[in-house]
């Protein structure tokens, strides 16, 4: 298919940049473009929690220098979640408690786009500690949708999507954990993949949920995201839950995907994810974008049927006590000792004293309310009833997907029942905000693959169709998503997110 | 805490002794606050109890492996001042902490 290629850098795929790069361009001009726009948007659109324009530059000048630029991903420049520790570079995890620590050692994700050559521009905005939907939760400041600025860009990784989505970036790093990368790259019309439990090193992503913590690509295309995933994976002995396997083949994956052919594919469409008789809380714009997509994956030659997967009623249930169990214990690190913020140490009051005053004045609103559960449900006389339980589901949950995997290659539903909601809008009510991650829990609980992939528009707003595989089949995610985006490109004429450029070029122009 | 079952309602006097558990200094529009959602929250994720889990064993991890090892290397540490720049009270080439015990202790 023919793309307009545009001649403005921040529009431009990956894989142009770099072709950019190899035809002459600078490693030096391509990251000022993108510093030219975080400086002039990124004040309303509040992306980015820290931006150091002399260091990115310093670093491009570096690739200049060296003349490597044009190969690989060297000078091609990337944002990351500020979840992911970076040396010398502030990291906060979007709390108070963490607020202008600069961490003595890199992320091994971190490590590995480094040396990669790619260029650091900044660290993007998030609920704090990832317990959120919405980036609203950040100690910082919200973060708005390129779509439309008085809607929610998603979360916890809601700095990165409105980063990319506005061009603010060409591609970001994300985490997920029940979501949180797939549900903000739904809501601003990316591509977001959350690897397989174990495919990508935990080693550095300062700890939410430590058995469902997974760091993962957002970017503009299929191909995009598959490139960035092929950097960052692989196995790392700093991290005892990696997987022992060989870096995944993705890129090739998206490109065979995009070809159309999705001959002896088996497609399954959950119905316990607004299937029928569970439509409650699903939009029927998005209902309508994912039923039209998966018709669209059977005129490729899919097989499409609908398959039940009883137990995912309740991993909503299963998930916000297994993640906010881990939250309580992981987060016992910030006492206000060894790093970051300490309250309170003025000779008179004892350790635990500071050590309660510091995390009452570090943590936010939802981060206490999650310890507080998980103290909770982690405590004698209601660990069984509650955790333990939980646990039991867990398993429930990964045996449906077993069994469903038995009859097809990928499962599909929404990645979110319902497009961008207003900012505000859930702020008060913690379980409405949690609805949000309803169709992401069931692969985060069972340790698998999910892509989300843009599907349309509802209220001139994006949809996402979540795409499920197989434990290590990244790839079958990469290939059917490619395949639909290439379908949808191609009656379209443009890519997804030239329609919100074209808009943007309007003076009702979004951030 | 008293052991009641799920049904009893969370008590502001229970959100305070989680709170102390987990020290944090609630103030009290936090614990007003907090004891209304959480019981709401509660309220939903006690839907766990609704699957029949007879014979069923708990996922602790969704990747099954135990105990990695690796060879026992000495390997460097980071450097002191590098971790030391990083504490919030530091004194003496050491990480500076408040009094252990308290007064009544």
């Amino acid at each position: 298919m023919s793309i307009p290629v545009s001649t403005d850098v921040t529009s431009m795929t990956v894989d142009q940049i770099q072709a950019a790069l190899a035809d002459g361009a600078t490693a030096v001009d391509i990251t000022q473009a993108y510093l030219d726009r975080i400086a002039s948007a990124d004040g309303e659109l509040g992306a980015y929690l820290h931006v150091d324009p002399e260091a990115a530059v310093a670093v491009a000048d570096a690739i200049d220098a060296a003349g490597t630029r044009g190969t690989g991903l060297n000078g091609v420049p990337v944002a990351l979640k500020d979840v992911v520790v970076t040396e010398g570079v502030p990291t906060t995890s979007g709390s108070r408690i963490l607020e202008g620590w600069r961490p003595p050692y890199d992320a091994t994700v971190a490590a590995r786009l480094k040396a990669a050559g790619t260029v650091l521009l900044g660290k993007t905005n998030m609920d704090e500690f990832a317990m959120g939907s919405s980036t609203e939760n950040s100690a910082y400041r919200i973060t708005r949708n390129p779509w439309d600025p008085d809607r929610i860009p998603g979360g916890s990784s809601g700095g990165s999507s409105a980063a990319v989505a506005a061009g603010l970036a060409p591609w970001a790093i994300g985490t997920d954990t029940g979501g949180s990368i797939r549900q903000p790259a739904a809501l601003t019309g990316l591509v977001g993949h959350k690897p397989t439990y174990g495919s990508v090193s935990r080693y550095g992503l300062i700890a939410f949920s430590s058995s469902l913590d997974q760091a993962g690509p957002m970017a503009r295309t299929v191909l995009d995201a598959a490139l960035l995933h092929e950097a960052i994976g692989g196995h790392d002995a700093l991290d005892s839950t990696s997987i022992d396997a060989p870096v995944p083949v993705l890129a090739e994956c998206a490109r065979r995907g995009a070809a159309g052919d999705l001959s002896g594919i088996r497609v399954g469409v959950v119905r316990e994810l607004g299937g029928e008789g569970h439509t409650d809380g699903y939009e029927d714009g998005v209902l309508s974008r994912v039923a039209e997509a998966t018709a669209l994956l059977e005129g490729m030659g899919a097989e499409v049927r609908v398959v039940s997967c009883p137990a995912f009623d309740l991993a909503l249930a299963a998930y916000y006590l297994i993640a906010p169990s881990e939250a309580s214990s992981n987060l016992a690190r910030f006492d206000g000792v060894r790093y970051g913020l300490r309250v309170g140490d003025d000779g008179s009051r004892d350790l635990d004293e500071v050590m309660a005053l510091t995390r009452e004045q570090g943590f936010g609103a939802e981060v206490k309310r999650r310890i507080i559960l998980g103290t909770y449900a982690l405590s004698s006389g209601y660990y069984e009833a509650y955790y333990g339980q939980a646990q039991k589901v867990r398993t429930l949950i990964s045996r449906d997907f077993s069994a469903a995997f038995a009859d097809v290659d990928v499962l599909v539903s929404p990645t979110t029942p319902t497009v961008a909601f207003p900012l505000g809008a859930r702020t008060g009510d913690p379980l409405a905000m949690y609805a949000a991650d309803l169709c992401t829990l069931p692969a985060s609980l069972a340790g698998l693959p999910a892509i989300s992939v843009p599907c349309g528009l509802s209220e001139g707003l994006p949809v996402g169709l979540q795409i499920m595989a197989p434990a290590l089949a990244d790839d079958r995610c990469y290939q059917v998503a490619a395949a639909l985006e290439a379908a949808q490109d191609d009656a379209r004429g443009h890519r997804f997110l030239d329609q919100l450029s074209r808009r943007a070029a309007t003076p009702e122009g979004a951030a | 805490m008293s052991t009641p079952s799920r049904k009893d309602p969370l008590s502001r006097q229970d959100i305070a002794h989680l709170a102390r558990l987990a020290r944090l200094a609630v103030t009290d529009e936090e614990l007003d606050l907090f004891a209304g959602q959480l019981e709401a929250v509660l309220d939903a994720v006690a839907h766990v109890g609704q699957a029949d889990v007879e014979d069923v064993p708990p996922t602790t991890h969704a990747v099954p492996m135990t105990n990695v090892m690796r060879p026992d290397v000495a390997r460097p540490s980071l450097p002191r001042e590098v971790v030391l720049a990083g504490a919030p009270a530091a004194e003496d080439d050491r990480i500076r902490v408040p009094r252990i015990l308290g007064e009544e202790a």
